[in-house]
């Protein structure tokens, strides 16, 4: 039996998550992964007006903001039989492109990058070859002699200040870390960077939605940026987008390529083995077919047949939860039933329960998304995916680990900043011809049903709603970092982290940055990802998924 | 000290001129409604040689409060964090996780004692012990017990900690409470789902000017920030004084940025300044995106402003 490690809290992600781990002879034997706040905000839904889910359940996540607001109103919508107009489904894609734009590059500078960069280190960096080396990776701004000193000089003064902030006890010097101080210090001047440019990115959901974070234009029906609609503010968004794609182009993906240089050894660790995607980016008014990034689920790493999704074959698993029973069951039999004893990661360890699709733990989110677009020969898809695999020199394979789903965030975040683009250059022609539509009038139904399924930056994400008397009868949220963070299932079959942590190297257990760089790789949000309960009434929800 | 620079000498150190600076002073000053003669004063707060220790702790909550303020950008939230203030322990964003995280908290609340600001997001479930929020098998209620109390002042950041917000709705699955409630302390609240960064930043300011909070309304708010309702402030006020309303999202009306009062809007009800400093750099705001203020920085407002697309 090996050594126990407790990682609790994990910081630098959305909520609070415990990992605990077994490590025999320097490696992860074991894992388990709990969510430990639970808030019940399907519950608080219910009763209430259709039209208000989506201000509820945006409120899920701050982090990945507007993307349950979208998924709420997609299932109104849905059940209220709506086709909602052209320019609408244009300005929705644009906010959720943008949501990837700003997520995908905090995660990757301000939740992820401290695992791979020690900051500390830059201070013995030499600036002029800092530069040198930064002109040869990329034509990025901000990289010359003097831009290196002067973030070297205000490091210098931080520690010195013996202040160190939330800089204080990092894992700095830890053995793990293998960046030179010239490639630690461009990595944190582009951490600083950053900090600034997602603010900028930001702005572009205040311009169609009113603010940022919790933007706020969403209605069943359309959107309500009316007044937005013209020139000003679309060459406003255009300039925005054009200089975080920038930012993409010139400083993420460079700086990913040169840090997944220094660590190839971590294409071989962090893997997992199925895969599922709901899909996203409708091109026209026809879903799933119109999809930028196809549904689909991949089973044993087998890129080459992409299996068709069949929302029948989800199950929810309880036996390792708080939560009575040991029953797997379908979403639309789930029954909930919290009950807390204490964590035990023999027996009951988590708020989350454990989704599978037919029996299996899926991964979801960049990776899976970029796999399965992959598998059925999506074009820009293979094209970047492609290119990287050559210029890092690995095979396929590589995409399999913690450094491809690191990876695949970053491609894809070029892939949908591209097409954004586009659906802008739509959006003109549209108001060109005098269609300035965002908004389709309906007759909210005595009773029906919905489902919005999206395809969001961290996974796949299903809500469903369940109207009766024009209120919430039910609503129910399956969503990405339950599929990613959930723990054990009925047959004992580990969640997808847990999978994947096994082999993670780990050099001292005091100071376990190696298992950081696996969880933050999935980029985990643990309040969306618990569960409903009602503590109270241990009430059962019967849903039929549509 | 040899480290006892003054802030001054380190923003010139990294190219920003006294001249910039004093600029800077001034944007806050207007952002907290103080005449322009304060500025110099601002400055020489923010010039103290030691950072004031923060430390940010995250309950019953969904981290867009702390995203909002990640969105900063007078000061930009590097300059907050490096330049300004220490934050020591802020979960979202830190660079230790586990026991080495908790040394952070530990060693700060020890050698600050007193002296550190606390912030808080998110509410605190009270129900059954408090089991439904844990870090480190400790409820997120006793950290509160043990944390807030040591601080110079706890600020609350957000509806859900000011209040109790969303967790608290109707029928409050989890017992969850505003810190004021749930450990008995008085806080200085910035609600709002989220709140805008100016405000936050505002107050910390107030605090290195004057060495004390601003005032406050009897909800616990800054009144700089919350003094005047929505309604009052707005840009479409004249609309409605002259009875031009929205009544469908799609019309001419909506088109022509009428008054959305009929449309379910909270402007009369809610004290905020949304109008006037806008959110993401002035970009927009709700109102100016088409959409009815739902209330978010009035307590209780999950169950007392909605439905929200229904008339007050």
């Amino acid at each position: 039996m090996g050594q126990r490690v407790v990682i609790d809290p994990i910081t630098r992600i959305e909520g609070h998550l415990r990992i605990e781990v077994e490590v025999t002879n320097g490696k992860v034997s074991n894992a388990w992964s709990s969510a430990t706040l639970f808030r019940g905000l399907e519950l608080i839904l219910k009763g209430r007006d259709p039209r208000d889910a989506y201000l509820f359940t945006q409120r899920s996540c701050g982090v990945c903001t507007y993307v349950h607001g979208l998924a709420s109103v997609r299932a109104v919508d849905n059940a209220a039989g709506i086709t909602i107009p052209d320019n609408a489904r244009l300005i929705r894609n644009l906010l959720l492109g943008a949501q990837f734009l700003h997520d995908h590059i905090v995660h990757f500078y301000h939740l992820h990058a401290l695992d791979w960069v020690d900051v500390v280190s830059a201070i013995k960096a030499d600036p002029k070859k800092t530069a040198d080396l930064a002109n040869q990776v990329s034509s990025a701004g901000n990289s010359g002699v003097n831009d290196f000193k002067q973030v070297q000089a205000r490091l210098k003064k931080l520690v010195e200040s013996g202040q160190l902030g939330i800089f204080a006890n990092g894992y700095w010097g830890h053995p793990a870390y293998k960046l030179s101080p010239e490639v630690n210090l461009i990595a944190t001047s582009h951490y600083l960077e950053a900090l600034r440019q997602q603010a900028r990115t930001a702005r572009l959901h205040a311009i169609f939605g009113g603010k940022n974070p919790h933007p706020q234009s969403l209605v069943v029906g359309g959107v309500t940026c009316a007044t937005d609609l013209n020139a000003d503010r679309i060459s406003e968004f255009k300039y925005l987008w054009k200089e975080t794609m920038d930012f993409v182009n010139n400083v993420y993906l460079p700086d990913v390529v040169a840090v997944a240089g220094f660590y190839k050894d971590w294409a071989k660790i962090g893997g997992t083995t199925n895969f599922l995607v709901y899909g996203e980016f409708p091109q026209s008014a026809k879903e799933p077919d119109s999809f930028m990034f196809p549904r689909g689920a991949v089973f044993k790493r087998n890129l080459g047949q992409i299996q068709p999704v069949d929302m029948a074959l989800v199950e929810e698993h309880v036996k390792h939860s708080w939560y009575e029973g040991d029953q797997a069951l379908h979403p639309s039999k789930g029954e909930t039933k919290p009950k807390y004893e204490q964590l035990d990661v023999g027996n009951r360890y988590s708020w989350m329960k454990a989704p599978r699709y037919k029996g299996e733990p899926m991964e979801v989110g960049p990776l899976a998304r970029v796999l399965v677009a992959y598998g059925k020969g999506h074009e820009p898809t293979r094209k970047t995916v492609d290119g990287l695999l050559k210029k890092l020199g690995v095979p396929q394979e590589a995409l399999f680990s913690t450094l491809g789903r690191t990876a695949a965030r970053a491609l894809e975040t070029k892939i949908i900043g591209d097409a954004m683009e586009g659906w802008l250059n739509q959006l003109v022609e549209n108001i060109k011809k005098g269609d300035t539509k965002i908004y389709q009038d309906y007759q909210m139904p005595a009773e029906a049903m919905g489902a919005g399924l999206n395809d969001v930056p961290r996974g796949a994400l299903g809500h469903w709603v369940d109207i009766k008397e024009q209120k919430i009868n039910n609503f129910q949220l399956v969503v990405p970092s339950t599929w990613n963070l959930g723990p054990r299932c009925a047959q004992n079959k580990m969640g997808p982290v847990e999978e994947a942590l096994v082999g993670t190297p780990v050099a001292d257990p005091k100071r376990p940055v190696e298992i950081l760089r696996t969880v933050h790789s999935f980029d985990p949000c643990i309040a969306c990802g618990v569960h409903v309960i009602d503590p109270r009434t241990n009430e059962v929800y019967k849903f039929k998924v549509v | 000290m040899k480290y006892e620079e003054s802030f001054e000498r380190r923003l010139e150190k990294k190219g920003i001129s006294r001249r910039d600076f004093m600029k800077y002073c001034g944007i806050l000053s207007a952002t907290m409604g103080l005449s322009s003669g304060f500025a110099p004063k601002i400055a020489q707060a923010l010039a103290s040689p030691k950072r004031p220790p923060v430390v940010w702790l995250a309950f019953a909550e969904c981290t867009g409060c702390a995203e909002s303020a990640l969105r900063t950008t007078y000061p930009w939230i590097d300059e907050l964090l490096l330049d300004i203030i220490s934050m020591d322990y802020h979960e979202t964003i830190m660079a230790p996780s586990g026991d080495a995280a908790e040394k952070s908290l530990h060693d700060t609340i020890t050698q600050n004692q007193g002296k550190f600001i606390c912030i808080v997001d998110g509410s605190i479930p009270t129900a059954d012990n408090g089991i439904y929020g844990m870090i480190r098998g400790k409820s997120f209620l006793d950290i509160a017990k043990e944390v807030c109390p040591k601080a110079l002042a706890t600020i609350c950041i957000g509806t859900c900690a000011s209040y109790g917000g969303i967790p608290a709705a109707a029928p409050n699955p989890t017992g969850a409470k505003s810190v004021k409630e749930a450990i008995g302390i008085d806080t200085l609240n910035i609600p709002g789902c989220p709140p805008n960064p100016v405000n936050l930043v505002g107050t910390v300011v107030n605090y290195l000017l004057f060495g004390k909070l601003p005032d406050l309304d009897d909800k616990g708010r800054p009144l700089f920030a919350y003094g005047k309702t929505i309604h009052d402030l707005c840009p479409r006020r004249s609309h409605f004084e002259n009875g031009e309303f929205v009544t469908s999202f799609e019309s001419d009306e909506a088109r022509r940025g009428f008054c959305l009062y009929q449309m379910g809007c909270k402007g009369p009800e809610t004290y905020n300044n949304c109008p006037t400093v806008k959110f993401n750099e002035g970009t927009s705001w709700p109102v100016q995106a088409g959409h009815p203020c739902i209330g978010c920085s009035e307590p209780g407002f999950w169950d007392n402003m909605s439905p929200f697309y229904k008339p007050l």
